[in-house]
């Protein structure tokens, strides 16, 4: 017997998908830029790279316009509560079919260690991202405001990088995980539809 | 209604496709040499090259009407209207062929310096003054006050017949000559009145009777400068495009007076950046900022180059472009060889260009040279004659201050000319030899080194061991002549190519170059630590496919 309730709004699953699209763009245009292969040439991967990171500055604004106009915002603030039978479900429980120890609501979206990941994605990944890839775009203007005898181009580029690959890490868990609610494509079907299904 | 809708949708996918695909197509490189007709945005033709817009016509000067036995008689009649001309000439490095550094206090220009290819003109004045503007210059007590010594012609007339021949002390032949000699080729004597009625400014093909040849030859010392430029294409040189801008050299290079601005002694090597308001001060106007500003793209990542990177290194994609090949390597040391008869002979090189000279050794030509680039300040110092050199090591003629770290630099593209020249073992100094002159020492003439060192070193009052051996040498040109158009400028991949490939900036230091220079220790890390995820989450998908058989079976 399955029940279903309503997780994710229109504006979420908006806001997740094209933000995806955007994300794997951005990293493999990015990792072209950083001389990692060949795909659609270096130039293009600059001028498509720039237009979607703008793109990505552009769906945050509304992003965290609608997170905090609806109070959503409160989804994302730490809570240790529980993460351990969260690590404890992924290592073992899942294995034996053991129950889902969160279940998702409407006013709690996420499970423990989703927060945490989240609030570190945008926390740390994304602010280490914006900073690298600004300071990056206005390198012209360096020596005029100053900038040019703190900063290197060089270390702003490396900083960028590690970023990336952060990024690249939660992409990877982050998918892995999709397949790990009550049913393997539970979660997905929830951000599509906006529907979760659950025991 | 639905069809309708469809048809919509439709309509908007192929839409989007078509624009897609179109800006694609749009940043690919355009098929490379065009040769069309300069687009019209440009009204501006300096037209010096084609028909005159002076208001004087020369021809109907009853001072021009002759007759002229030499240069000089029409030099004479030049001044009786131009009375400043020759004293403004006396002045400049075309006659003097001398110029002190102000920054180094290096006394260099022709007259001094000791370069890699024909090296020195001491001892060889008749033959090098071939081009020199002026008329005598066969020795040392040349008279440099007299006036009517100054060539105006050479820079000034327009028939293409005035030609002043190696051997000559810079004066056109008089009478019919063979030459070469031997050659059975007959160079003409101009009719020097029919040239003196022919003057005008200075057209690119006047410039070029010397800057076209420097070393010897056509294209041989510049590499960005030949006669493929007297009527070039626009592929060529987007300047000078004869059927588009046709600039001539003076359009750049803006002469007052007879001062002709720029410098290889002195070179602009990080203009103003902003375009430089005539009028405003006398700073040399002879670089791409004067006219374009360092921020003249529409892609402003292209401008954020400008900082560090020279023009020319994108914009004259490779020199010697106009189907001249250039000399590259010029090795003394072979010099001398005789063939069975003792006769002195050449070889050609596939090309058909000489590979080797009994009068000047072993050659190599290039065309579409790929330049090398390094950082530049605009500071150039010389190994002079007087220099202490060390001979285990290539001897720099000429090096080209700068770093990425001087904050006065920027990445420039250079010909690096290498040659073997002779040194003198007890002083470590280079020497002056005599290469041409109707003596038994010259060494054209009996090939003799000993003969030719001893002779030079005499001819400059210098002391000389008696022992010579031949030294690596290098000198380098910068590259600004010769500009493609935009389309054939140099692609971002040419630098920043992808790990394995070779980017033409690869040897210049200080520099972070995306997509070239990643940092190792970050790329193992990152990597590695998403092979890990990714082995990670495969394991623990497969152990819960397992877990979930298992318990299917139970």
């Amino acid at each position: 017997m399955s029940n279903r309730i309503y997780v994710f709004k229109v504006f979420e699953r908006f806001w997740h998908w094209s933000q995806a699209g955007l994300i794997i763009f951005l990293l493999t245009t990015g990792f072209e830029i950083h001389g990692s292969y060949t795909l659609i040439g270096f130039e293009d991967a600059v001028s498509y790279h720039t237009i979607a990171a703008w793109t990505l500055v552009g769906l945050w604004v509304f992003a965290i316009f609608w997170h905090f106009t609806t109070g959503e915002w409160k989804q994302y603030i730490p809570t240790m509560q529980k993460v351990d039978a969260m690590i404890k479900y992924y290592a073992f429980g899942i294995f034996t079919d053991a129950p889902h120890p969160f279940k998702a609501t409407t006013l709690k979206k996420h499970n423990q260690l989703q927060h945490l990941s989240y609030l570190g994605v945008m926390l740390f990944i994304s602010p280490l991202i914006w900073s690298t890839a600004w300071i990056y775009i206005f390198y012209d203007n360096w020596v005029a405001w100053g900038w040019d005898k703190y900063l290197s181009l060089e270390w702003v580029a490396f900083f960028h990088t590690v970023a990336a690959f952060m990024m690249l890490l939660f992409l990877i868990v982050h998918l892995y995980l999709t397949t790990a609610g009550h049913t393997p494509t539970s979660h997905i079907k929830a951000m599509i539809t906006g529907w979760e299904e659950t025991d | 209604m639905l069809l309708g809708k469809r048809m919509l949708a439709l309509v908007m996918v192929v839409g989007t496709v078509v624009t897609v695909s179109m800006a694609w197509a749009s940043t690919d490189p355009a098929p490379a040499p065009t040769q069309s007709i300069a687009p019209g945005a440009h009204s501006y033709v300096p037209d010096a090259e084609k028909k005159s817009t002076s208001t004087a016509d020369h021809s109907k000067f009853k001072e021009l009407e002759g007759p002229f036995a030499t240069g000089p008689e029409v030099t004479k009649a030049c001044l009786t209207c131009h009375t400043e001309a020759a004293k403004q000439v006396h002045k400049s490095k075309h006659w003097t062929w001398e110029f002190l550094n102000p920054q180094s206090k290096q006394r260099l220009g022709k007259k001094n310096v000791i370069n890699n290819f024909c090296t020195a003109v001491p001892s060889n004045y008749e033959f090098c003054t071939a081009c020199h503007a002026g008329y005598g210059w066969k020795d040392q007590n040349f008279d440099f006050t007299s006036q009517e010594n100054v060539d105006c012609l050479v820079c000034h007339e327009s028939t293409g017949t005035y030609r002043k021949l190696p051997g000559l002390a810079g004066h056109p032949p008089y009478a019919d000559m063979e030459f070469p000699p031997k050659s059975g080729k007959i160079v003409k004597a101009p009719d020097l009145k029919a040239v003196a009625q022919s003057v005008g400014k200075t057209g690119r093909k006047n410039c070029g009777a010397c800057h076209f040849y420097g070393g010897g030859g056509d294209a041989v010392k510049h590499g960005d400068l030949d006669s493929s430029l007297g009527e070039p294409s626009k592929y060529l040189d987007v300047h000078m495009d004869k059927d588009g801008l046709n600039f001539t050299c003076g359009t750049c290079h803006v002469t007052t007076g007879h001062e002709v601005p720029g410098s290889r002694y002195t070179p602009t090597a990080v203009p103003e950046t902003s375009a430089h308001m005539r009028g405003k001060d006398s700073k040399n106007l002879a670089t791409c900022q004067s006219c374009h500003t360092n921020t003249p793209h529409d892609v402003a990542k292209l401008n954020s180059h400008t900082d560090k990177i020279a023009c020319q290194t994108c914009h004259i994609p490779e020199f010697a472009r106009g189907g001249k090949p250039t000399k590259m390597v010029w090795d003394w040391s072979t010099a001398g060889k005789l063939d069975k008869d003792g006769k002195p002979f050449k070889v050609k090189d596939s090309g058909g260009h000489d590979a080797y000279d009994s009068k000047k050794g072993d050659f190599k030509y290039e065309t579409n040279v790929i330049p090398e680039y390094v950082w530049f300040n605009g500071t150039v110092n010389y190994t002079l004659r007087e220099t202490k050199l060390d001979p285990s090591r290539v001897v720099k003629i000429n090096s080209f201050e700068g770093s990425a770290e001087d904050g006065k630099s920027k990445i420039w593209p250079v010909k690096i000319f290498r040659g073997k020249q002779p040194y003198d073992v007890g002083s470590n100094q280079l020497l002056v030899f005599h290469t041409y002159g109707k003596d038994d020492s010259a060494l054209w003439s009996n090939f003799n080194w000993d003969k030719a060192i001893e002779y030079g070193m005499k001819e400059i009052g210098a002391e000389y061991s008696g022992k010579y051996a031949f030294v690596e040498t290098e000198m380098s040109w910068p590259i600004t002549h010769m500009v493609a158009p935009k389309d054939d400028a140099l692609t971002c991949a040419q630098c920043h190519s992808p790990s394995g490939g070779v980017g033409r900036l690869d040897n210049v230091p200080g520099i972070y170059m995306p997509g070239r220079r990643a940092n190792e220790l970050l790329n193992t890390g990152g990597w590695g630590l998403a092979g890990l995820a990714l082995v990670g989450v495969l394991g623990h998908g497969t152990i819960r496919i397992f877990s979930a058989r298992k318990g299917a079976k139970k």
